[in-house]
């Protein structure tokens, strides 16, 4: 429904590595706790390079870029992306994978492959402690 | 209007002469599929499936509203209430595998009608506003079929109706709003399912009276015929009763055979495995396709992978699947032979049984099939002929091509002469 505007989310239990799907308005959202080698192969990435360019820095918060906050929604026609659950095919580039037509995305969420046109979104969210994030 | 020669209604039992004084059902029924309607004497069982989609039509609206009066459409419990149906309700499975199947059957059936008209190019004039009418019809069957299919809540049903809303997210600007306006939601949700289970009921009263559209304006000019040469005398023609009553009664008892083969014995082999797993917004199944009846044009979606010039392949993809189906809307003005039969067409006739029906059937394959190589690059090869064959090729045939020879008229085509309409009243005297 419209009126669900804003989901409070506990991220204490993540460990790095791990990411798990939430529900925001109805949609799958993707929180993750990148490690600092999915941090680093992120930031090598030549940004020219890509479809939607935009650096891990601009897709985190400041000195939080281990939380990588998305929409489990494909930029493609909106299947939800395999990777954030346990043991899931994270596809060639370590992020996600969409099963339905092959769209690949990178650590920092970026498409990187296959169909989809843009980078899986980013909601408008917040910090409102070290642990909880207020996402909406 | 009919041709001069026809029958003419003549109530005989005092009933019937008061009634035909007050409101003339009967004349309107004698008229129109009755003995008062002559129809051309060399139809071919290619002319019987505009009835039987007549009679898909009131199948779906039978069974579909004693279905609407056991679910119920709401997110939690569309799914179990499908289910209820099938188990608890007396003779539930029955009016839901016929209904199911019913829905494959009506487009078997359209779409042999719509090939029916692009071999014998019925879409010609005098008949462009019956054609104009039936893509209109089929067009809304479309949208019937797809949001009848969102209603049992299962998980093709929730994946096929964002998908399919998808496409209008693919729009410039407005697409986003207005995919979450259509939805009542940001994903399929209970207010997408009450608004489609509303709209899949209306619908099918739209179709029938566009139906009653594309009939009356079929009544004016009267049927075309596999010569396609027009009607020139009586001898040209027969009464619709008994003579297509008949024929048409034979091709329904054929199609029920094969109708119910499917609702008693397969009534799933049509369907999706997925579509029993209750709606779940959080995993999407390994491979999302629409019914089969959509494949051709769901392989035209997906056909674009690259973006072309300027324009996303998404929406790429989402402008040749409508404009796929909109071009028929334009094949009276772009094949312009003065010949309508193909039989009578030795190079149109070609492109139609390996050029276009191939392609079609090749893009439908493609659109069940998961979207990799080497399907994706079939269905490109396929989607380019495919407009190639309704905007370069029939336009070209038309203009190049040298039609063979045509039967003076129907009663030629069928008996080898026509003395009486070559002679007129002298042909006594002739013979």
């Amino acid at each position: 429904m419209l009126a669900e505007s804003t989901t409070e989310l506990d991220i204490s239990a993540i460990e790095a590595g791990q990411a798990v799907k939430a529900m925001f308005r109805k949609q799958p959202l993707f929180v993750r706790n990148l490690t600092d080698k999915e941090i680093a192969e992120a930031d090598a990435v030549d940004i020219s390079e890509l479809r939607d360019p935009q650096t891990l820095a601009e897709r985190t918060k400041e000195g939080k870029a281990n939380w990588l906050i998305t929409m489990g929604v494909c930029t493609h026609l909106g299947c939800v992306p395999l990777g954030a659950g346990e043991g899931e095919n994270r596809g060639p580039f370590g992020g996600y994978f969409c099963p339905c037509h092959g769209s690949a995305y990178d650590t920092a969420a970026r498409i990187r492959k296959g169909p989809a046109p843009r980078n899986l979104e980013v909601p408008a969210y917040e910090f409102t402690s070290d642990t909880t994030i207020l996402v909406g | 209007m009919s041709f001069p020669w026809a029958q003419h209604y003549q109530p005989k039992a005092p009933l019937m002469r008061w009634l035909d004084e007050k409101l003339p059902l009967p004349r309107l029924a004698y008229n129109a599929i009755g003995a008062g309607y002559p129809v051309p004497r060399n139809l071919s069982y290619m002319w019987n499936f505009g009835v039987l989609a007549g009679f898909c039509l009131v199948m779906q609206i039978v069974t579909g509203v004693i279905l609407a009066m056991h679910y119920a459409p709401n997110a939690a419990i569309a799914f179990d209430s499908t289910e209820h149906i099938m188990r608890d309700v007396n003779w539930g499975w029955l009016m839901r595998y016929s209904h199911a199947n019913g829905a494959s059957a009506f487009f078997v059936v359209i779409y042999l009608h719509i090939f029916r008209g692009f071999f014998y190019s019925s879409y010609k004039a005098p008949r462009e506003m019956v054609w104009l009418l039936g893509v209109v019809i089929f067009l809304l069957m479309m949208a019937t079929a797809f949001m009848g299919y969102v209603l049992p809540w299962g998980q093709m049903s929730f994946w096929g109706a964002k998908v399919i809303t998808g496409l209008f997210g693919a729009i410039p600007v407005v697409g986003e709003p207005l995919q979450i306006w259509l939805l009542g939601g940001y994903a399929p949700d209970n207010a997408a399912l009450n608004r489609f289970f509303s709209l899949h009921f209306l619908l099918p009263f739209v179709i029938a009276g566009v139906i009653i559209l594309h009939i009356w304006a079929l009544h004016i000019p009267g049927s075309s015929n596999p010569t396609g040469v027009e009607v020139k005398s009586e001898s040209d023609t027969l009464p619709f009763h008994p003579y297509y009553t008949a024929k048409d009664g034979f091709g329904l008892g054929v199609f029920l055979i094969v109708y119910f083969a499917f609702v008693f014995f397969m009534p799933n082999s049509l369907a999706h495995p997925d579509n029993y797993i209750p709606a779940n917004p959080l995993s999407t199944p390994a491979l999302i396709v629409p019914e089969w009846y959509f494949w051709p044009f769901y392989a035209i979606l997906r056909a674009f992978t690259a973006d072309f010039f300027f324009i996303e392949a998404k929406l790429m993809g989402v402008l040749a699947m409508f404009a796929s189906i909109l071009v028929w809307f334009f094949l009276p003005w772009l094949d312009r032979s003065p010949v309508r039969s193909g039989h009578y067409r030795p190079l149109f006739r070609k492109f139609f049984w390996f050029g276009l029906i191939p392609s079609v059937l090749v893009l439908g394959y493609c659109g069940g099939s998961h979207p990799e190589e080497p399907y994706l690059m079939l269905s490109q090869v396929a989607t380019a002929y495919y407009f190639l064959h309704f905007l370069v090729i029939l336009p070209l045939v038309s203009a190049f091509e040298r039609p063979e020879p045509l039967p003076f008229s129907i009663t030629e085509a069928v008996l080898g002469s026509d003395k009486k309409a070559v002679l007129g009243d002298n042909a006594a005297a002739a013979s």
